[in-house]
């Protein structure tokens, strides 16, 4: 199970204004805990980042490699600041995770970056059309995505499909469709398609003691259900992660397992 | 269309452990292929055999293996040598037997003394160990790890019940370290777990799952064997990827099949060959199972093995 460290986010008060005054301490910070907790790539959500979005890319990749040997997740709709980061992401520690491409048009030259700069690359399934309805949706929307990967030159096992996780409190049924989602996605190749997930939003909306609670159950049925990656905050997940792994028989047990 | 055929490949890879120093050091693991299977990837080092010598006379050890040594089991220095020089031994394994509390209570200070001459003795490395008593163990260990200070030995055994004392003297005079536990997976994960908490470095554990003789648990120690292997090679897990010891003379040459005369038991066949194949089998079963260090006692089953050993590794066709 790869933990990609979800808390470098543009929506948290504390990164956004460290964000802004490029005052690398905080980020440097919260990384190297995702880092220490099990995470082994690091988010970077810099958000739409229209303005100056190439720069601060850059700044974040360099900040965070910095700290820690990992690879980056850039996370952001603005195609020229995933590029400005690609140029500059260390791969010595692993390739970089573009988040994201999806069946969007004008999300298709993000895949062009993955193919020019050998990244991986998130491709979530929705399309022009809105939110896909079910599982079943979902799946074609990844066909298409995954046509669209090939035909630009981007290995299918770079391909992480990310079946977009809702809001448990406005949208219950989703949760059990991208359950399904994540079973039908592995069918679709073979070796298996790579599959992610942004954990957190299942508890977006929710009470905040709620929220830990809601995120650890959901993965834990995520990852009997085939997930291969989440983003999600390393220092919640662990022990989930250890714990269904000995369950699954993935890693044998000790006593100590939560301590390896 | 000629026969290709199908190859195993495995992400993880057992630690390479020198033991011993200069020209006679022996490295052992560094696989990352079952045993014997070097043809599928890496397997740098070969399996090493360590001749068993006592601090004492072995009085408690069947004729078949006593009459070999009478010459010179009367003293652990002559012996060791001899194994080493007419034997041509890897290396040593040096059980201080004599410590325990019911054969003698021989003191740590004297058995550190041992230690240090057999060492001023022989080039090949050594591996030294307790009596299997816990508690005395901590006591001796520790003084036979101080003699043996930066000889880049081996010793043990550390157990669950002393493994801090043990493992924190192997630490601070730079040995290599057995831990053994009783015969369960998951307990022998957990003491390479504590270990390693307390700071000494995996990559200088060996790991004894505790062994056994042919028709007296083998196969429980072959599977626990087996199920390590595939953790650290398939499932990569760094915790079980120490290289293996079988410590195989001790059990074998007290099962009634090594003892048993001709005359009572006719159907058996006659005693001296069969105790040197059930030596000779039982440890070539755990090299398969996944051993890269045994401790044997007989000479004629330790060329057998050895013979083993070559042709399993291709070098003789």
């Amino acid at each position: 199970m790869l933990i990609i460290g979800e808390k470098l986010s543009i929506i948290a008060k504390r990164v956004r204004e460290a964000m802004l005054k490029r005052d690398k301490g905080p980020i440097q910070e919260i990384a190297k805990a995702q880092w220490d907790a099990g995470a082994r790539m690091i988010d970077a959500n810099i958000g739409p980042a229209e303005d100056g979005g190439e720069e601060l890319m850059q700044w974040m990749v360099r900040a965070i490699q910095e700290a820690v040997p990992s690879p980056v997740c850039l996370d952001t709709t603005n195609a020229k600041a995933i590029e400005a980061g690609l140029q500059v992401h260390d791969n010595q520690w692993g390739r970089p995770l573009i988040n994201s491409t999806s069946n969007d048009p004008e999300r298709f030259p993000i895949l062009e970056l993955a193919a020019k700069y050998n990244s991986q690359i998130i491709g979530l399934t929705v399309g022009k059309g809105g939110l896909p309805a079910d599982a079943e949706e979902r799946c074609a929307i990844a066909a298409e995505i995954m046509a669209r990967a090939m035909e630009y030159g981007v290995p299918l096992e770079d391909l992480y499909l990310d079946p977009l996780v809702l809001q448990i409190a406005t949208s219950q049924d989703h949760a059990l469709h991208v359950i399904k989602a994540i079973r039908m996605f592995q069918e679709l190749n073979d070796p298996p398609m790579k599959t992610v997930v942004g954990l957190s939003n299942i508890s977006n909306g929710c009470p905040r003691h709620v929220r830990p609670i809601i995120n650890k159950h959901y993965f834990a049925l995520l990852m009997y259900n085939g997930l291969t990656s989440a983003i999600a905050d390393a220092a919640e997940m662990g022990e989930v992660a250890k714990t269904i792994d000995i369950i699954t028989g993935k890693t044998l047990y000790a006593h100590s397992y939560l301590e390896m | 269309m000629p026969f290709t055929p199908p190859k195993d490949s495995f992400s993880g890879k057992i630690f390479e452990v020198g033991i011993g120093r200069g020209e006679k050091a022996v490295t052992i693991g560094g696989e990352n292929v079952m045993p014997f299977h070097g043809f599928e990837g890496s397997a740098p080092g070969k399996p090493a055999v360590a001749f068993e010598v006592q601090d004492i006379p072995p009085d408690d050890w069947p004729d078949t293996v006593k009459e070999v040594f009478k010459d010179v089991s009367g003293d652990p220095v002559t012996w060791a040598s001899y194994c080493q020089d007419s034997l041509g031994a890897d290396a040593i394994a040096l059980r201080l037997a004599g410590t325990h509390p019911d054969r003698g209570d021989i003191s740590a200070e004297q058995a550190a003394e041992t230690v240090k001459k057999v060492l001023d003795a022989v080039k090949v490395p050594l591996i030294i160990l307790g009596s299997n008593h816990a508690e005395k163990d901590t006591a001796v260990l520790v003084r036979a790890a101080e003699a043996a200070k930066g000889t880049n030995s081996v010793i043990g055994k550390a157990q669950e019940a002393n493994y801090k004392t043990i493992a924190a003297a192997a630490m601070a005079n730079g040995l290599k370290l057995i831990a053994m536990s009783e015969l369960d997976i998951n307990l022998s994960k957990q003491l390479n777990i504590l270990i390693t908490q307390m700071g000494f470095d995996k990559e200088k554990l060996i790991t004894d799952p505790m062994c056994s003789a042919l028709s007296y648990g083998l196969e429980y120690t072959y599977s626990v064997m087996e199920r390590i292997k595939q953790a650290a090679l398939a499932q990569n897990d760094a915790v079980l990827q120490p290289p293996m010891l079988a410590d195989v003379g001790m059990y074998v040459w007290k099962v009634k099949e090594t003892q048993a005369a001709e005359a009572d038991l006719p159907e058996w066949g006659e005693l001296a060959g069969r105790g040197i194949a059930w030596e000779a089998v039982t440890a070539s079963s755990f090299l398969i199972s996944g051993a890269e260090l045994l401790i044997m006692r007989h000479p004629a089953a330790v060329s057998a093995v050895k013979k083993f050993i070559a042709e399993f590794s291709m070098e003789v066709r």
